[in-house]
């Protein structure tokens, strides 16, 4: 084991941090720190949902009910970078304001660094890490749009979908997609208007489906219904039927990282521009290797 | 390379304007920038710094209480042993209170007028310090400082 894993689990948050970066830029990987595969042990939850929905101050809400239970509690917080530039504007600690003071909560920004499905290909083993150091729960929000709301499931153990009202009519609720996955369901800004009719369109489509998700209602705003919440993370089995999709998504994430790591990663985006051969062609060359 | 940067408002300044242009342009530089919100104390923001794993620190001032949260900042980072994080501030800072801030550890003072290019100059600077082991962090000493090379 390293000395930086040592010293976070004695409590260093300083070589916690390090740690995290090294995981982060690939310094450290699995085998370097001795950290077996994720048990699916229930402590790390998915918060996923629409910009906008109350993600983060939902986040913030639940790490002041946690810690006053006593409970170590760490954030990874999920925002996208410039497809354009590479940079990123990191902003989720502004309505955290837990992260700054209370000795039980650590929180970390990330940018995806435009890795596929919106997710950090080392977001994973960063929140197994944190699992490592003793955290008692580690809290995963994406980005919140487009393929990281389901790829998420391949990184966390369960996964809570954050809603709200005014979002659409009743026919949202039918779609497919992440609330086939989700193993909770909260509906947040409950102190608007709307939010119970979402609440009871969502648990009217979900019913049909057998062996439906619990669906809350919440004001994060407010501090309405985080009690709640909050118990209901910590007992939440991981909903059945989603396991196959969980094994799919973490297949395609190892893949893609499998992919983007490799040394000649650059030479084969430039033999693809040049026309040298295609994408379908190559893949199908590496699979037969 | 992208470098991790901190842009914090310390103190009862409600000012985030010139903050949120800086973090927007170090963005668009091609950085990853945590911005802490508004009214932040010193140890918060250290602890951000130190939490994030952050290279940089921008402090953002208008108010005028720059000359004792700035070097109380750096205090605290150095008393943390972060002496390797880069500190710059902008804002309302009087020529003659900038002395007393370069003493404290801190690398670089923009004031109104400074382009977004010169923050991504500043900051490709220190990159190429960093690498070359050149001091540039609050407790690394020497005399290095910004001015506009």
């Amino acid at each position: 084991m390293s000395d930086l894993l040592e010293a976070a689990r004695a409590g260093d948050r300083r070589a916690l941090s390090k740690l995290l970066s090294a995981v982060e830029n690939g310094v450290e990987s699995r085998e370097s720190l001795g950290i077996p595969h994720n048990s699916g042990g229930g402590k790390i939850i998915g918060i996923t949902g629409a910009p906008g929905v109350g993600k983060s101050c939902l986040v913030d809400r639940l790490l002041r009910t946690f810690s006053a239970a006593d409970m170590r509690i760490a954030v990874l917080a999920v925002d996208p970078s410039s497809p354009l530039t590479g940079g990123a504007l990191l902003g989720d600690r502004v309505r955290m304001q837990t992260a700054d003071d209370d000795p039980n909560v650590f929180v970390r920004s990330l940018a995806t660094r435009n890795q596929p499905g919106g997710l950090p290909v080392r977001l994973g083993l960063m929140a197994e890490v944190l699992v490592a150091s003793g955290f008692d729960l580690v809290l995963v929000e994406t980005v919140g749009s487009g393929q990281s709301e389901v790829r998420i499931v391949s990184v966390a153990d369960r996964v809570l979908l954050v809603e709200g009202p005014g979002r659409g009519d009743s026919i949202q609720a039918e779609k497919a997609g992440v609330l086939e996955l989700a193993d909770a369901i909260v509906v947040n800004k409950s102190d608007l208007e709307g939010a119970e009719r979402v609440a009871s369109d969502l648990r009217s489509a979900l019913d049909i489906t057998g062996n439906p998700p619990p669906v809350l209602l919440a004001s994060a705003r407010n501090d309405v219904g985080i009690e709640d919440l909050a118990d209901l993370l910590l007992s939440l089995p991981s909903r059945s039927g989603a396991s196959m999709a969980r094994w799919r998504e973490r297949l395609l994430t190892a893949w893609d990282a499998a992919l983007l790591e490799r040394g000649d990663l650059d030479e084969v985006l430039s033999g693809l521009e040049a026309g040298e051969f295609d994408a379908d062609q190559w893949v199908a060359e590496k699979l037969e290797e | 390379m992208a470098m991790r940067i901190v842009i914090a408002k310390p103190g009862l300044d409600g000012h985030d304007r010139g903050a949120k242009v800086v973090a927007r342009a170090l963005r668009d530089a091609g950085h990853e920038v945590i911005y802490t919100g508004l009214r932040r104390t010193p140890e918060q923001i250290v602890r951000t710094v130190l939490d994030e794993d952050a290279d940089l620190l921008g402090l953002s001032s208008l108010s005028g209480a720059h000359a004792f949260l700035f070097p109380r900042i750096c205090e605290l980072l150095k008393e943390a042993g972060a002496d390797e994080v880069v500190v710059f501030g902008g804002g309302i800072i009087p020529v003659d209170d900038r002395e007393q801030l370069y003493d404290s550890g801190m690398r670089a003072i923009f004031g109104p007028g400074t382009t977004m290019a010169e923050m991504g100059e500043f900051c490709t600077a220190v990159e190429a310090r960093r690498s070359a082991g050149e001091p540039s962090g609050v407790g690394e000493g020497g005399d290095w400082k910004w001015s506009g090379e």
